[in-house]
């Protein structure tokens, strides 16, 4: 039966998602090989990252 | 067995550059001309799919919902024209929505279901190609969930379950392990919200957009779980669990750990693993907000509080659920297959590792999960070109990753300098292109596919319909899941020259 799945009352405080404090793990300073590596990424990069970006507009899926 | 079969679909993003703003090709017909350019490449017909075992529109929870009051979105069997076959290697490829749809063939193993997975970004990267050519404009596809300003499309694992299982202890078990895996299963995403409305990065492509814990949609107020009953098998004797929860992972241990982790948990909760006063250990009392905070927390420390009041972290979760599985491996393993027994084990062991990483430092996993592999190198972009979150390049790394071309693939880049593990190689990556898997129905569809092509006229997951030299329509039931392998059908097959042999050959005479 459907009621069955109905929400349960809520427990636990969890606020909105999108303004709490968002924790990220610390940057980690890039090796060598890393450096080398984004050189490469660079030359494959579409231009205009910007405007690629932007235009860049799907229709929803599933 | 508990757990029979299963496989992956994916919808591609897709994007002709250069087009005529003032006349653009709609996304539906540009994907067709995508999956077209490829299929007649390939000399592969057009088969139609058979919509007649279609039932998208019937509720796991026992009912129906009338056409009339549905959302358009929902009505999937329509005939549309477009794109809808089957290939020679078992899989459905399609236009789904606005979107190119690859559905793997039916497995019965993670490696057979990355092997399929990826052979399927080769088949849309190829079409990809060979469409840029007819239209006169490079096309881009991305194996990835969203586009950052509010929509997504999906990548969902299919696993049969058994129908006497009943379906409320999955909904109430399997839910809280779907809102932990992302750690795991995550392919990193730059944008917080479902139109990146906050600047930063977080673990899961579709996390932002489940809005519901269960229910039929799919492409609006996403569930947790889905309740489409629609088995593609006998009904009285299958369930198919379809799965909308996941990211398109390009990984291939992402990949290989999102579809052995949920198989393994679902043939534990099959088995009644979890005694009935721990279930509350395992649950979550919210877990649409619990999926969010898990997703946009790259900690991996944030604590959850479960429905026993007790606070636990995702690892701790997944860790949890790892306890249960190696249980149910060490009372239950006469379920499975001498394959999946091994395998199993090896997901064990693997899971464990990963769970381990993420504990004393994530940025240890950077070269088998994609969300890590990702933030290292969005973290190495920053740190060297001083860039906020909100910088376009950023975004762009991102989407790029993503792309199937292995030319632009930023995710190819690390595979190429030995900075992604692999799980199965280029050869069976090849095979599984053009062979279907040998131990499902997906063989006996893939060869009749190869061999008959032209005289099929229509087929689905669950029957064929194929046309004789006299005009007459024949439909072939492949009913059940594990009959059609190689093992049963593989000879029968070989024996045939023609369709009117396999007819008679089918019908327990002898061909020729």
């Amino acid at each position: 039966m459907a009621q069955e799945y109905q929400q349960r009352p809520r427990r636990g405080d969890d606020a909105d998602e999108h303004a709490e404090q968002q924790q990220t793990v610390q940057a980690r300073p890039s090796d060598e090989a890393f450096d080398s590596l984004l050189d490469e990424i660079d030359d494959v990069l579409e231009s205009n990252a910007e405007e690629f970006v932007r235009s860049f507009v799907q229709k929803g899926g599933q | 067995m508990s757990v029979a079969a299963g496989g992956i679909e994916t919808e591609y993003g897709i994007a002709m550059l250069g087009d005529d703003p003032s006349n653009p090709l709609h996304p539906m017909y540009l994907s067709h001309h995508v999956l077209q350019a490829w299929l007649d490449a390939h000399a592969a017909g057009r088969t139609g799919w058979d919509f007649s075992s279609e039932a998208p529109l019937s509720d796991a929870r026992g009912h129906r919902v009338a056409r009339t009051e549905a959302h358009p979105d929902q009505l999937t069997d329509i005939e549309t024209g477009l794109v809808n076959t089957i290939l020679p290697n078992g899989a459905r490829l399609y236009v789904d929505h606005a979107h190119p749809e690859y559905s793997g063939p039916e497995v019965t193993t993670a490696r057979d279901a990355v092997a399929w997975d990826v052979a399927g970004d080769t088949i849309v990267a190829e079409a990809g190609r060979l469409a840029a050519g007819r239209l006169g404009h490079p096309v881009r596809l991305y194996k990835n969930n969203t586009d950052g300003k509010g929509q997504a499309y999906g990548c969902h694992e299919n696993y049969l379950l058994l129908r006497d299982v009943p379906f409320h202890r999955v909904v109430v078990q399997f839910t809280g392990f779907l809102v932990t895996r992302q750690i795991v299963t995550g392919a990193g995403r730059v944008g917080i919200g479902q139109g990146s409305e906050v600047p930063g990065f977080q673990i899961g492509q579709r996390a932002d957009f489940f809005e519901r814990e269960v229910g039929l949609e799919t492409t609006m107020l996403r569930p947790i779980i889905n309740t489409r009953d629609e088995p593609h098998a006998d009904p009285k004797m299958y369930r198919r669990l379809h799965v909308i929860t996941g990211d398109a992972n390009r990984s291939e241990v992402a990949t290989w750990l999102k579809f052995g982790t949920a198989a393994l948990v679902l043939r534990a909760i099959s088995a009644g693993m979890v005694p009935r006063d721990r279930v509350e250990e395992f649950t979550l009392p919210n877990p649409v907000a619990a999926m969010h905070r898990v997703s946009h927390d790259t900690t991996c420390t944030v604590p959850l509080t479960m429905t026993d009041g007790a606070n636990r972290t995702a690892v701790d979760v997944q860790e949890a659920w790892l306890e249960v599985c190696r249980a149910y491996l060490d009372r239950c393993s006469d379920d499975l297959t001498e394959a999946q027994r091994a395998e199993s084990v090896e997901i064990c062991e693997r899971w464990q590792q990963v769970l381990d990483g993420l504990r004393t430092d994530p940025f240890t996993l950077g070269d088998q999960l994609d969300w890590v592999a990702k933030l290292a190198l969005l973290e190495s972009y920053r740190a060297r070109d001083d860039l906020g979150w909100e910088a376009a390049k950023l975004a762009l790394i991102d989407l790029q990753y993503a792309d199937v071309d292995p030319a632009r693939s930023l995710y190819q880049r690390l595979v190429e300098r030995g900075r992604m593990q692999r799980i199965v190689g280029d050869d069976a990556i090849g095979h599984a292109r053009e062979n279907p898997p040998h131990d499902t129905r997906a063989w006996f569809r893939g060869r009749v596919m190869a061999k008959f092509g032209p005289q099929v006229r229509a087929a689905s997951w669950d029957a064929m319909i194929v046309a004789t030299a006299d005009g007459a329509l024949k439909r072939i039931e492949l009913s059940e899941p594990l009959r059609g392998t190689r093992a049963l059908t593989g000879d029968l097959l070989d024996g045939c020259d023609t369709v009117e042999e396999l007819l008679t050959a089918l019908s327990g005479g002898e061909p020729g």
